[in-house]
């Protein structure tokens, strides 16, 4: 029942926030907000810009580039000499070479995959003025990309895309910082801990218990690694501590947060390309295909640990391993399938601990190509080259040229598509080949058996849809996990991204062809459903053998302990 | 491409200064001055309500069978034992679970051995009770959690059973708004009561 009321209070939360805040992101990149300009302002006189100088999406797609290679440059410098720098209480020396390179790699793509545990690695310096800063501007990078594709709908006959510099500066400013800000009051009012004055010594004369405990700015933290779909947590457990999540409430704010950009986008879609019922299309095949994944995943972590089970404990409560009392079974799976199909990847249970059919939830969901709802920008962006794929396929079933928008989808842009779509499997498929046949990547496992491989598959998986969640038994602080880690995740961030800034590009020159009645529709039920399909078919028949080795035959194996 | 260059290193300052140093330290502040006590950890006189410990004693009530408690980098001396003969976390300092699969042979093992060991201590387990955290320092257990250790807490202080339940009822926290989260009860504040009755 609380589960089911905790649901309810999640679509009308999100249902707001999907309406409002979808309206005010058209707004904002539309250049209608300007209640910051005194900050605004300055940023673009230093930068020599303005608003006016629109570029082609080749500028627009070379100043990204550009921006991530310095944003890359800043964070690694910062973790090889955090130990000269200030904000570092606890002394932690510098982070190791290849470390360094994973985790500049990994914030620099939203990925937010952690080789470390937070609480005896990083500085409070790098935590603040590398990885949070990285948080914000990450998910600001996805979302202007984002912007850029859904110009190319909206605009017609035009070379520009927009200006990188003023997309960053107003997602940053006037989405990003509010919303972030008043969030992390909020989880320092639960309980979340917000300090610079290092770790806390307590001695309790009751049980003789002398405890040495981390602190951090951490609520604030907690906020924009939720909202930007990052999920890089403060402490190595992530927003399974009480210092990150303290409460029942933050949980859900937690869940709240890092669906409600992903959600919201497709309202901004529909606003700026002028059809709102295009933007609830799209919302539907989110919806839909979330709704499913948490529903089995919620059930079968409602169900008892086999291994519980074989100890002769019947549990009423679900899985309990791995889980904090405070949330409880259902909505733990509820936040990790929120998580793990938002590209976000915190984590508030320990996920390798899941039943076989819940961890594959979390890690099918993934699978999917991170569009259900998928992370801020990406996901928007993902699901519109599924969308030109469904296009296209409804297109050659009616024998018509297909046409999403108004806007011809001809050769090119169905190259650029299918291109993005394939990118991440055969990325992630390879790199899994590698790690299971080479004696480093076969060292990494905790766990024995066909969970062992499920703990490599999820690790790439997470990594080259740029999730940053795992199944957490995994060794990954070693050259080869650093390094093969940073490629899955390079590849599967910009590899994406490039294509789609072309598509936009290509899209914003064309002119728009007016409707007609042979037009195939794309804003109905049947469009929806196709879609799905395109996303089910690619998903399943690109990963479905892998899946099979891992988390099925993990639940097929009755009575086997491994 | 020199333009880039400039404009990407002027917007990565501009943004550290922003969103990193500005940001953490006007949050610190707002922490600070509204709500110290949960800023600073919410830390009583026994500990901090939100790091659960380890409870040895059968004259208290025992938490999750988490590893050593709480830990951080220079946390040298772990008070390992216990409620938890095993360890879960390894000794790497960090929070943690112990990311043992659902068909894993050592989880069958570890919770056999948790099994054996509540019932040498009159206690019947719940499955909160022989399995380990996420963060693997929980500082809750639920209601029934508690209640299955009543025997234990009696047989030791002496305390009657109806006067432990009742104390289980008066420190039950209720879910968030009735339905967030699950009812719970912060063991450090159960045993701190649980004291004063003695």
């Amino acid at each position: 029942m609380a589960f089911f009321l905790t649901l309810l209070a999640l679509v009308v939360t999100l249902g707001l926030s999907w309406r409002y805040l979808g309206s005010y992101m058209a707004a904002v990149f539309d250049g209608r907000v300007h209640f910051l300009g005194l900050v605004e302002r300055p940023i673009y006189r230093l930068l020599g810009t303005s608003p006016e100088q629109e570029q082609t999406w080749k500028r627009y797609g070379g100043a990204l580039i550009i921006f991530s290679g310095v944003s890359f440059i800043f964070t690694y410098v910062i973790l090889r000499v955090q130990g000269s720098l200030p904000l570092n209480p606890q002394h932690l020396g510098a982070v190791s070479p290849a470390l360094s390179f994973n985790t500049a790699s990994s914030f620099l793509t939203n990925t937010n995959w952690q080789n470390y545990g937070g609480e005896t690695t990083m500085s409070y310096f790098s935590q603040i003025g590398a990885l949070t800063v990285q948080q914000f501007v990450t998910p600001a990078v996805g979302i202007v990309a984002a912007i850029v594709l859904v110009r190319g709908f909206s605009r017609k006959n035009s070379s520009a895309v927009g200006n990188f510099w003023v997309d960053m500066t107003r997602c940053l400013f006037y989405v990003l910082l509010p919303i972030a800000f008043i969030a992390g009051v909020i989880f320092v009012g639960e309980g979340a801990v917000m300090t610079l004055a290092g770790t806390a010594t307590i001695h309790d004369v009751l049980n003789q218990v002398t405890q040495t405990m981390a602190r951090g700015p951490i609520a604030f933290m907690e906020a924009i690694k939720q909202l930007g779909t990052n999920g890089g947590g403060f402490l190595n457990a992530n927003s399974a501590t009480p210092f990150e999540n303290p409460t029942g409430l933050t949980n859900f704010l937690s869940i709240y947060l890092l669906l409600s950009i992903p959600f919201a986008l497709t309202y901004t879609f529909g606003k700026m390309v002028g059809s709102v019922r295009h933007g609830v299309a799209l919302l539907s095949v989110m919806v839909l295909l979330f709704g499913v994944w948490v529903g089995f995943t919620s059930f079968a972590e409602h169900q008892n640990n086999p291994a519980v089970a074989a100890a002769g404990i019947h549990s009423t409560v679900g899985n309990t391993e791995g889980k904090e009392v405070r949330f409880g079974d259902t909505s733990s799976a509820l936040f990790g399938v929120a998580s793990t199909m938002t590209s976000t990847g915190s984590a508030d249970a320990a996920y390798d601990s899941f039943t076989p059919i819940g961890g594959m939830g979390l890690l099918s969901g993934m699978m999917l190509g991170e569009v259900t709802p998928g992370g801020t920008g990406s996901g928007l962006y993902t699901l519109l080259i599924y969308a030109i794929i469904a296009v296209f396929i409804g297109g050659l079933m009616i024998g018509r040229t297909p046409e999403y928008l108004g806007k011809k989808i001809q050769a090119k842009e169905v190259k650029l598509a299918g291109l993005a779509a394939l990118i991440m499997p055969i990325t992630v498929l390879i790199l899994t080949g590698i790690a299971v046949s080479v004696a480093a990547g076969k060292a990494g496992p905790l766990n024995a058996g066909p969970h062992g491989f499920s703990e490599i598959l999820y690790a790439l998986t997470s990594q080259g849809n740029n999730n940053g969640s795992a199944f957490g038994g995994l060794t990954g602080n070693t050259p080869f996990y650093n390094i093969i880690g940073a490629i899955d995740m390079l590849i599967g961030r910009f590899a994406i991204m490039i294509p789609v800034l072309a598509l936009g590009g290509a899209l914003a020159q064309k002119n728009v062809v007016p409707e007609s009645l042979g037009t195939f529709r794309t804003d109905n039920g049947m469009f929806v459903g196709l879609t799905i399909g395109v996303i089910l078919i690619i998903g399943g028949l690109t990963f479905f053998p892998a899946i099979s080795l891992g988390p099925l035959v993990e639940q097929l194996s009755h009575g086997r302990f491994f | 491409m020199i333009v880039h260059l400039r404009r990407s290193i002027t917007f990565a300052l501009i943004c550290m200064v922003f969103f990193g140093f500005v940001y953490a330290f006007a949050g610190t502040g707002v922490a600070q001055v509204l709500f110290k006590f949960q800023a600073n950890g919410s830390i009583t006189a026994n500990g901090s309500t939100l790091i659960g410990q380890n409870w040895s004693s059968p004259k208290f009530f025992h938490g999750r069978p988490d590893d050593f408690g709480p830990y951080a980098a220079n946390a040298t001396t772990h008070t390992s034992g216990g409620d938890n003969p095993l360890v879960a976390n390894g000794s790497s300092g960090e929070s943690g679970a112990t990311n043992l699969g659902p068909r894993s042979k050592v989880l069958l093992a570890d919770t056999k051995a948790l099994v054996a060991y509540w019932h040498s201590m009159g206690v019947n387990p719940t499955p909160d009770l022989v399995t380990t955290s996420g963060s693997g320092y929980d500082p809750d257990i639920s209601p029934q959690d508690a209640l299955v250790q009543i025997p234990m807490v009696a047989k030791a202080t002496g305390l009657s059973a109806s006067s432990l339940t009742s104390l289980i009822k008066s420190q039950t926290h209720a879910a968030q708004f009735g339905f967030l989260g699950t009812s719970y009860i912060d063991v450090l504040q159960l045993n701190e009561a649980l004291a004063k009755m003695r």
